[in-house]
């Protein structure tokens, strides 16, 4: 039977231009460009290319382009070419289809129909050049009330606080595993992490040797695989979050294939070498919240109650009262991964189909804590599609305490976002562990960049507080007040809590 | 949450110290149980236990001996990483939960998730288990885990095993169900083994697993490990292992391997 499947880019290579240098055969990993020495002619096979567009920013003359294949069925509204090429892929491999990166189903994305607000003469905004502005946040427990004793005409503090984490900017790395990351990432934003004062997520991989130093950076994942947890591991970091879900796969599981399994991974993963990483989709040890609070309190215990304990969940329907349950069963923070969240491996079915915006779950979850009177248990952290600093002053005022940013950091290290993660071959060298495609991430470079970036959006933030007239993030947090609605419905904007644009 | 301090009654007894847990809050209990280890002491002995939680979570402590009288509560030794514990009575769920090194023996029964995720250290549990034990069990280097059973198991015994090895020696049964294993056994396996002292129906196995005939290795394994298990509880390791056993394994290491395919691919 004929393949008819179109690629989806085509190769251009100007002639006049190429010296036959041959480094593009080099830079790609998807073995798009071939040179017969013999007929010496080049054949670039069009249906590998990804558009990772690292060839054509390799190439010493510039010869190279990238362009989306003008060769396409012919158009229908219904039976897109990206349906068509899905059933005739299941046709052929009766498999599952996997990708990566976050949902690219066109959903309206309620970020972009929120609008801040800012001071016009009756209420003067701040210049944060002239007045100090505060980002610092902290995450974990509060106490009830703060009791104090006066001693010798010095203030002491009588409350027992909660273990906290202390963030100079309301922004941290995402969990992102080693395994589906390189070690460079990883190093790249520990760095950056310490270096801003933030913290960046082991996912499920463990802590590499080479993190040790910053490991009080590091917030130490707890998956459903157990993969690396190790009493050493959880007293080592700055804090420790039990993985329930994610924003990408919610309700399933994970598979790391055997043959990504590397000597290193084996060693940090605590696992045989070639053996499949299985994370099962649900804890087994947890099927209820009273077997959330068992875990959360072993691990509490094992760590002698200094580490905060946060609990990682997709924004699903019911997102509200699960949060309220995660917080009751003792987290000191609730992580809530929306469905644009992105992932190194998942069934596209399940990222582009499961899950709610992370806009309103942030919203229904700190209404429904506030409405318990819990507000101040836990912190909420918010994660999934995360892509500027507006984004982050937003998720802040619909009632975040500060965000994750997993796509954001990978993008700032080099990554294009061709949702190839999965097959290790990044030709940036972050999603892969191949030794010679890890050389193009100097973590150095890449700690400088995703430092910058931090720095660039809290700069940002604190310019956006000036013109709401507030002078801490704090001030930001659930005052919704400070968002307007464009073109949102009714219920949409009941579940946001904001009002209409000119209300 | 504020724990009602009570001061727990402390004596010493040989080279033992005795905590009598009665009325103590898990918290105030294993508080006391680090502070006593790290000031140097290596014996302890909890009396009247009764359902506290997380003893021994987290420790780290090759030469430590903890004998516990009565119940142990949830997550007895989670994460821990070395000490030796003697439960005379029984162990409540999640005993040994992701366990990295050292030995639990349990005089009485265990509930579910025995042995959850553990990946290194030896479980011995003299009378029945609950369900879903041994889920995920692991192994790594020189680290192989195993538990022993020396009555039955409930259903999803060994389930997404990755490595270790599970006895479940049947010397007991219940009246209600007098299989040595619940049902769907071994379901998503794929590494490590399970022995069973009886025949296992193939209908009772989950997707993934499979039954082998048992090679001389694994008889070598069977009677070191039954034998150290019978040792424990005054047993005649020649007569428990005068019987057939039934070895479970994975069909595949890589279950899931056919099951992806990329959409641009193709």
């Amino acid at each position: 039977m004929v393949r008819n499947f179109p690629p989806d880019f085509v190769v251009r290579v100007d002639k006049e231009a190429c010296i036959n240098c041959m480094r593009c055969i080099r830079e790609c990993p998807f073995g798009v460009h071939e040179y017969d020495k013999e007929k010496k002619r080049w054949k670039r096979h069009h249906d590998k290319c990804v558009a990772c567009l690292r060839c054509a920013y390799m190439c010493p003359t510039q010869a190279i382009s990238i362009e989306r294949s003008p060769m396409e069925y012919s158009p229908h509204p219904v039976w897109t070419n990206r349906v068509r090429k899905d059933i005739k892929t299941q046709a052929e491999t009766g498999a599952v289809i996997l990708t990566a990166m976050g949902n690219e189903l066109p959903y309206m994305s309620y970020f972009d129909r929120l609008v801040l607000d800012a001071c016009q003469v009756t209420n003067p905004s701040i210049d944060p050049l002239r007045e100090p502005m505060e980002l610092r946040t902290y995450i974990g427990r509060k106490p009830e009330k703060v009791e104090i004793e006066e001693e010798d005409s010095s203030i002491r503090l009588r409350t027992k606080l909660a273990p906290n984490l202390k963030l100079e900017t309301p922004i941290m790395f995402a969990h992102m595993s080693y395994g589906s990351i390189s070690i460079e990432a990883h190093l790249s934003m520990a760095r950056a992490a310490k270096e801003v004062g933030t913290y960046m997520g082991t996912g499920e991989g463990g802590m590499h040797v080479e993190l040790y130093p910053y490991a009080d950076h590091i917030i130490t994942q707890v998956a459903s695989g157990r993969f690396a947890v190790h009493e050493e591991y959880l007293k080592r970091g700055a804090a420790i979050e039990i993985k329930i879900g994610q924003g990408a796969k919610p309700g399933i599981g994970g598979h790391l294939p055997g043959k990504k399994v590397t000597e290193e991974i084996s060693r940090t993963r605590m696992i045989p070498e070639g053996s499949d990483a299985i994370s099962p989709a649900p804890h087994h040890d947890i099927y209820s919240i009273e077997d959330l609070s068992r875990l959360i309190y072993a691990l509490k215990e094992a760590t002698r109650y200094k580490k905060p304990v946060f609990v990682k969940i997709a924004a699903v329907h019911n997102v509200a009262p699960i949060a309220v349950g995660i917080i009751r069963a003792g987290a000191d923070a609730v992580v809530i991964d929306g469905f644009r969240a992105g992932t190194g491996a998942a069934p596209q079915v399940h990222r582009d189909h499961h899950g709610i915006p992370i806009e309103a779950a942030i919203a229904s979850v700190d209404r429904r804590l506030r409405e318990e009177g819990i507000r101040h248990w836990g912190s909420i952290i918010a994660s999934g599609g995360i892509r500027s600093s507006a984004d982050v002053a937003k998720a802040i005022a619909l009632g975040a305490d500060a965000v994750y940013i997993g796509t954001a950091a990978l993008i700032a290290l080099g990554c294009t976002v061709c949702k190839k993660c999965y097959t290790g071959k990044c030709a940036w060298g972050i999603a892969t562990q191949d030794p010679e495609l890890r050389k193009r991430l100097d973590p150095e470079e890449g700690a400088r960049r995703a430092a910058n970036l931090l720095r660039a959006w809290s700069h940002e933030l604190k310019e956006i507080l000036g013109a709401l007239g507030l002078n801490s993030i704090e001030s930001l947090r659930s005052n919704r007040d400070r968002l307007r609605g464009v073109g949102l419905s009714e219920p949409e904007l009941r579940v946001l809590g904001v009002k209409p644009a000119g209300e | 949450m504020e724990i009602p301090l009570r001061k727990a009654r402390v004596s010493r007894e040989d080279e033992f110290v005795v905590i009598d847990a009665k009325g103590v809050h898990y918290r105030e209990l294993n508080e006391l149980i680090n502070e006593l280890v790290e000031r140097g002491e290596r014996k302890l002995r909890l009396l009247n236990v009764n359902g506290q939680r997380y003893i021994a979570d987290g420790l780290r402590c090759s030469d430590c001996y903890i004998e516990i009288h009565g119940v142990a509560g949830d997550d007895l030794a989670a994460f821990a990483n070395g000490p030796t514990i003697v439960v005379y009575g029984d162990v409540q769920d999640g005993a040994g939960n992701t366990m990295n090194a050292g030995r639990i023996i349990v005089h009485g029964n265990g509930t579910d998730i025995i042995g959850h995720s553990m990946r290194g250290g030896e479980i011995f549990v003299r009378g029945h288990v609950g369900y879903r034990v041994g889920i995920h069990m692991k192994e790594y280097r020189e680290q192989v885990p195993v538990l022993v059973v020396g009555g039955t198991a409930g259903d999803f015994l060994g389930e997404y095993m990755a490595g270790g090895r599970i006895v479940i020696l049947g010397l007991e049964r219940l009246e209600t169900y007098p299989e040595i294993a619940g049902e769907w056994l071994a379901t998503g396996i794929h590494g490590g083994a399970i022995y069973l002292r009886d025949e296992v129906d193939e209908d009772k196995l989950g997707y993934g697993a499979k039954t082998e005939r048992l090679s001389h290795s694994d008889r070598r394994f069977l009677s070191e490990a039954v034998g150290k298990f019978c040792s424990c509880f005054s047993l005649n390791a020649e007569e428990v292992l005068n019987a057939e056993f039934t070895k479970v394994v994975p069909k595949s290491h890589r279950p899931f391997a056919e099951m992806y395919s990329d959409s641009k691919e193709g």
